[in-house]
């Protein structure tokens, strides 16, 4: 097998067949191609850099045991990212015994971030962001984004996740969580209007005066 | 063609993105975009925050538990 830089992964029919052989290269590329996001949608649901370890560990474990069984009516992808969502939901459901996070939680429109970006009529638009040209700026945003999700309701945050940080399509986060287009698109536009309410209230707070 | 109010048209700009809406509303979101620079200013910073979501910092497996992963996918042939 040849090397897979950029992330190109061969279509999933080459890809079963290579891991179904025992390929090393090929299992090498899907780690590496996946990994990093995998370890994004764990923690949506664990607190812990470990945990977010351990659950990506064993849902990998579980790729290389299922491989054999594994019937295409789903994308590779979405098969493992269903392994993964399920094992990040049983760790979580045992931390939460011990770490009550998730009692606060609703999906409800929550709290004063959803408020705040009501565009009432725009009696002052607000000011044009910034483009994050410097890598100060970007690693700021970033860090604001990263807090940002940690305070979403779970579901909200699983679905941005998938979405627009890791690029799923919405069919594919349909697939991998079980819900409804409908449910998605609402659980992603409550979670965006939030985040851009928090990127909002940054930028106006770092503005330069005139 | 359907008509928006700003609260309105907050609320469907996902959909909007996703293609997800009829073509009298997205009709409408396009002609309320095009005349209100309110709306247009929070439409762009919508799509900024998408993109700026897509841009998270690397993530990478510890490389204990990549090469354990490793060996687990070679252990497997031999069972």
């Amino acid at each position: 097998m040849g090397s897979f830089a950029g992330g190109g992964l061969p279509p999933d029919d080459v890809v079963v067949t290579a891991l179904r052989a025992g390929d090393e290269a090929m299992f090498a590329a899907l780690l590496d191609t996946w990994s990093g996001g995998m370890l994004r949608v764990a923690r949506s649901y664990v607190s812990t850099d470990h945990s977010a370890e351990e659950v990506v560990q064993d849902t990998w474990l579980a790729v290389i045991g299922g491989i054999d069984a594994f019937e295409s009516r789903s994308s590779v992808k979405t098969w493992i990212y269903r392994i993964l969502v399920n094992t990040a939901k049983k760790r979580n459901a045992r931390e939460s015994r011990t770490l009550p996070w998730s009692s606060f939680e609703q999906d409800g429109a929550t709290d004063k971030g959803l408020d705040a970006v009501l565009p009432g009529g725009w009696k002052e638009p607000s000011a044009a962001w910034p483009t994050p040209e410097s890598e100060a700026l970007a690693a700021e945003v970033r860090g604001l984004i990263a807090e940002g999700l940690a305070r979403l309701p779970s579901r909200q945050r699983i679905v941005i996740t998938l979405r627009d940080v890791e690029g799923c399509t919405s069919e594919e986060v349909c697939e991998i969580l079980e819900i409804s287009p409908a449910n998605q698109r609402v659980l992603l536009h409550r979670a965006r209007t939030a985040v851009r309410g928090w990127l909002a209230d940054y930028f106006e707070s770092v503005k330069q005066p005139e | 063609m359907k008509r928006f109010t700003c609260d309105e048209l907050a609320e469907v700009i996902t959909a909007y993105l996703e293609d997800a809406l009829d073509r009298p509303a997205r009709d409408g979101v396009r002609a309320h975009l095009a005349c209100c620079e309110g709306c247009e200013r929070y439409f762009e910073q919508f799509r900024a925050t998408i993109g700026a979501l897509g841009d998270p910092p690397p993530e990478e497996l510890p490389a204990d538990v990549r090469s354990r992963l490793m060996s687990a996918f070679r252990e497997r042939r031999r069972l």
